[in-house]
């Protein structure tokens, strides 16, 4: 599928409006918004999601406005305290107010998956582009690299790279693109494969653009469908990446909070066992979060292209 | 398919070779030095530089890099830092208990997803369907760690049915019913995403293979429905989930570290927390190097299984 360009003035668009016709007119982001706005679960999460985004980016105001208490502010008198006015989700083995740390533990989880996927999305995309395009030892190298990196056992690799150079948001961000980098390449090389055979990249060859010239403007821009709606459903993936490692202790570390970190309570067996309120709403939180971006990802793969619609 | 599994057997060497490369890249790019815990606080510097250089610390990578493939071809996985035991020993005693837990999850995942994903696909839009399709969104939304500590707390701690973790009793001689009784929560939690996935994938691609001629053929000649579906429409409805097995090992194998550690199930993933935490050098390399191994001759497989699925396929 190619993004329709605006079509010439005088020709078919005010041929259309000579009849009193539109359609024609219409970009190709407007059909796509069209036709994912028709999707009611797509939409539901993408509310969702908003509202999430809002929170986690709004979080010190909030947290301000509302309960007072600032992320790493401990309370003395109530530590691992119940439910309360005074502290909506309780309060942790250091007296923090969960609801405040959960409000913030989006703000970095978020932050993190957003990061992790633009970078090792881009990354991936043009090494997968100069191998499709220029083939040959280039594309047999990078294929080559790509069978590597994908053999490795991922999570645990990831949990290694993150070890030996010490937890951190940094280095979590570096082990995960590092692994991740081979599936936007693959994408990318096999739709430059076919692409490359195509007219308008021989017209644009056969006119003079240098590689680079075709490769960012001509065929890059054919191949943006799947790549967004692969870079959605991978935040997700990132989220629940994030959480696992944080979880084991290998990720974001405290005293700043994430959902993943925040579940860490529950390893204290009198936390799992009497204290859900500091464990279950973090767990809820991430369930939310995949739950609307899978919906929004889905939406988006039907929107994008009607084809694969199941 | 003779010379085909030759040449693919082939072609694994060099990515063995590459990953064997990166991950002791990786595990060598260490600040500090690794062997510090080996010497005790009294031992003299020098004698502790002499020793260290004498290990080939000062070596250059590469010289490392090939010692450790010299020693590793030979069967010597050397010791670990900590306790100084042989990795070989270690690894041992923990695979079994890895590929118990793995395994399980992933016959139990299969043994589910496909009939249900099935049903769910020979139904659509009746409530049958419209139950599997959003449980199976839940489940593949489901951080499956969460859904792990879920389990435990209602089904150990609320309502004890289910041991809380371990892999047998602890005091008690082995017997192999107490060991699946152990087994039935982490297998279950661990194989509920990839069923999430697996029946998903097996509805999509049975609704495509169902609307096909040679179904409508089949069912024109009179089959019984039970033949179509499960006969002439599984078969085919099959190879994209084989696909889908062949790329779920790794968060399968992944999936195994923060289980076991949940779980206390002393496996390959209990192993590398241990050896992490402790920056066990030695265990570390064996252990990605094993589940690298693992991965790819699971792709292999199933490579195989594709052939087996649909004779179409033919290697040459």
């Amino acid at each position: 599928m190619q993004p329709a360009t605006p079509l010439p003035p005088g020709t078919a668009e005010q041929e259309l409006h000579r009849h009193g016709l539109s359609a024609g007119t219409r970009s190709w982001a407007a059909t796509v918004l069209r036709r994912f706005v028709r999707n009611r679960m797509a939409l539901l999460g993408a509310a969702i999601l908003l509202v999430l985004v809002l929170l986690s980016v709004l979080a010190p105001v909030i947290t301000q406005a509302t309960l007072g208490w600032g992320r790493d502010e401990m309370d003395f008198q109530y530590i691992l305290a119940p439910p309360s006015a005074r502290h909506p989700l309780g309060t942790d083995s250091l007296g923090r107010d969960t609801l405040t740390r959960l409000l913030y533990g989006g703000r970095v989880s978020l932050g993190i998956a957003l990061t992790t996927v633009v970078v090792y999305m881009v990354l991936g995309s043009v090494v997968g582009a100069v191998a499709g395009y220029f083939g040959g030892w280039v594309d047999n190298l990078v294929m080559r690299l790509v069978d590597v990196v994908q053999s490795f056992p991922f999570l645990l690799l990831a949990l290694t790279i993150v070890a030996i150079r010490g937890p951190g948001v940094e280095n979590l961000v570096v082990a995960l693109v590092l692994l991740s980098w081979p599936t936007p390449a693959r994408l990318v090389r096999g739709e430059f494969l076919s692409l490359r055979e195509r007219e308008f990249v021989e017209a644009a060859r056969a006119v003079g653009a240098r590689a680079q010239q075709i490769i960012f403007r001509h065929m890059l821009p054919n191949t943006l469908a799947p790549l967004i709606v692969n870079a959605t459903l991978d935040i997700a993936g990132v989220i629940l990446t994030e959480a696992s490692l944080s979880y084991l202790g290998f990720g974001v570390q405290i005293p700043v909070p994430t959902w993943g970190n925040m579940l860490t309570e529950a390893q204290n067996l009198a936390v799992l066992t009497r204290m859900p309120w500091l464990w279950i709403p973090p767990g809820l939180m991430i369930f939310l979060t995949v739950m609307s971006i899978n919906f929004v990802g889905d939406g988006l793969r039907d929107a994008l292209d009607p084809r694969l619609k199941q | 398919m003779g010379r085909y599994l030759v040449r693919r057997l082939l072609q694994m060497i060099p990515i063995l070779f590459g990953v064997s490369i990166v991950i002791f890249i990786i595990v060598h790019s260490t600040p500090g030095n690794p062997y510090a815990y080996m010497f005790g606080p009294k031992v003299d510097p020098a004698v502790k530089e002499k020793r260290l250089r004498e290990m080939g610390f000062y070596d250059p990578l590469p010289i490392q890099y090939v010692r450790w493939l010299k020693q590793t071809v030979s069967g010597n996985l050397g010791y670990s830092v900590h306790s100084g035991v042989p990795v070989i020993d270690l690894l041992k005693s923990r695979i079994p208990n890895t590929l118990i837990l793995t395994g399980s999850a992933f016959v139990l995942a299969l043994v589910l997803a496909i009939p249900i994903g099935v049903i769910s696909a020979t139904r659509q839009y009746s409530w049958i369907d419209y139950t599997v399709t959003s449980f199976a969104f839940m489940g593949i939304s489901l951080p499956s760690f969460f859904g792990a500590l879920v389990a435990v707390y209602l089904l150990a701690v609320k309502w004890p049915v289910f041991p809380m973790n371990g892999i047998t009793t602890p005091g008690e001689p082995f017997r192999l019913t107490d060991m699946l009784y152990h087994l039935v929560l982490p297998a279950t939690s661990l194989a509920l995403r990839d069923m999430a996935g697996f029946a998903r994938y097996t509805r999509s691609s049975m609704l495509e293979i169902l609307r096909q001629d040679y179904v409508r053929t089949a069912r024109a000649k009179g089959l019984p429905e039970r033949i179509v579906v499960y006969k002439h429409a599984l078969r085919n409805g099959m190879i994209p989930i084989i696909t889908l097995l062949g790329l779920s090992l790794p968060t399968l194998f992944g999936g195994t570290i923060i289980f076991e550690s949940i779980f206390a199930w002393p496996g390959m993933g209990l192993l590398t927390i241990e050896a992490v935490s402790r920056r066990d050098y030695a265990i570390l390399m064996s252990v990605n190097m094993f589940f690298a191994l693992l991965v790819i001759i699971g792709n292999l497989i199933a490579d195989i299984l594709y052939a087996v699925a649909d004779p179409r396929i033919r290697y040459a």
